[in-house]
C-alpha cells in the first residue's frame, strides 16, 4: 500500500489559520503547490464540511479534508499542514484539530489504498502528537514513512 | 455478512473507517464485506447491508435502514470498532 505523493512542496509547519475554512485552505494551497490540485479544489474541500459537518476531523486533533475525484484533481497527492494554533471545526469529540492533512484523489475506486496507507500511519496514536510537533517538513515525512524528496 | 461505511464523499472517512472495521474483524476472527460508499448512494448500496458504520454527522440523511447503524467517534480507535461490532453481530 503507497501513500498518495507528499514532497516537500505540500508541507506547511506552523501555519497561522484563524478558523477551521483557512486551515482547509492552507490544506488545498498546499496540494496545488505540488501539483496534486487545482486552486479551486479548497474550496471543493470546505463545501464537503459546509454541506456534511465537521466529520473529516477523524481522530482528536487530526483533519482529513478533500472532495471528491473532479476536474480540480490534477493528480493523487497529499499535504500536510500543522497550525501553530489549533482551530476548532465543531467537531464533538476531536477538536480541536493542529494537524490538516489534505487529499487529492484522481479516480474514484483507486484510492482505497491510498486511504489505507494513510489510515495505517494513525493507527500509532502517537503519530498525530508527532506531527504536531514537527520542526521541518523532513520531518513531517519521516513520521509519514515518506522518503525525503 | 456485508458492512458498509458511509461518508460525505466516499473517499476519506469511510475509507478509513474500512480499514480500520477490517482490522477489527479480523481481531474479532469474523468475516465480512466491507464497503466505502458516499452518502448519497446508500440506499442502494446498504440495501443488503448488514451493519452500517458512519460517523454521528451523517445518521439522519442515512435515515431508515434494514441494516443496524452504528456511530463510531474515533476513526482509530478499534476496541470501540470491534466493541461496538461484536455488540450488534452478537
Amino acid at each position: 500500500m503507497s501513500l498518495p505523493p507528499l514532497p516537500e512542496s505540500a508541507i506547511e509547519i506552523d501555519a497561522f489559520a484563524a478558523d477551521w475554512r483557512a486551515a482547509v485552505r492552507l490544506s488545498g494551497e498546499a496540494l496545488v503547490r505540488s501539483g496534486a490540485a487545482k486552486s479551486g479544489y479548497a474550496d471543493e474541500m470546505i463545501r464537503m464540511i459546509e454541506d456534511h459537518g465537521p466529520y473529516v476531523v477523524i481522530a482528536p486533533g487530526l483533519a482529513l479534508a478533500h472532495a471528491r475525484p473532479g476536474p480540480q484533481v490534477i493528480a493523487n497527492g497529499l499535504s500536510v499542514v500543522t497550525l501553530k494554533e489549533p482551530v476548532r471545526f465543531g467537531h464533538a469529540h476531536n477538536d480541536p484539530v493542529r494537524v490538516v492533512l489534505g487529499l487529492a484523489i484522481s479516480e474514484a475506486g483507486a484510492h482505497l489504498a491510498a486511504v489505507a496507507a494513510v489510515a495505517n500511519i494513525f493507527n500509532d496514536s502517537s503519530a498525530i502528537n508527532e506531527l504536531a510537533a514537527a520542526t521541518s517538513p523532513a520531518e513531517v515525512q519521516r513520521i509519514m514513512g515518506v522518503n525525503p524528496s | 455478512m456485508k458492512i458498509v461505511t458511509i461518508c460525505g464523499a466516499g473517499i476519506g472517512s469511510s475509507g478509513v473507517l474500512k480499514v480500520n472495521a477490517e482490522r477489527a474483524l479480523r481481531a474479532l476472527d469474523l468475516e465480512a464485506t466491507v464497503v466505502a460508499a458516499e452518502v448519497s448512494t446508500v440506499r442502494t448500496v446498504a440495501a443488503d447491508a448488514q451493519i452500517i458504520l458512519t460517523t454521528q454527522e451523517f445518521v439522519e440523511a442515512i435515515g431508515k435502514t434494514n441494516a443496524d447503524v452504528i456511530v463510531i467517534v474515533n476513526l482509530f480507535d478499534t476496541s470501540e470498532l470491534a466493541q461496538k461490532l461484536e455488540d450488534a453481530l452478537g
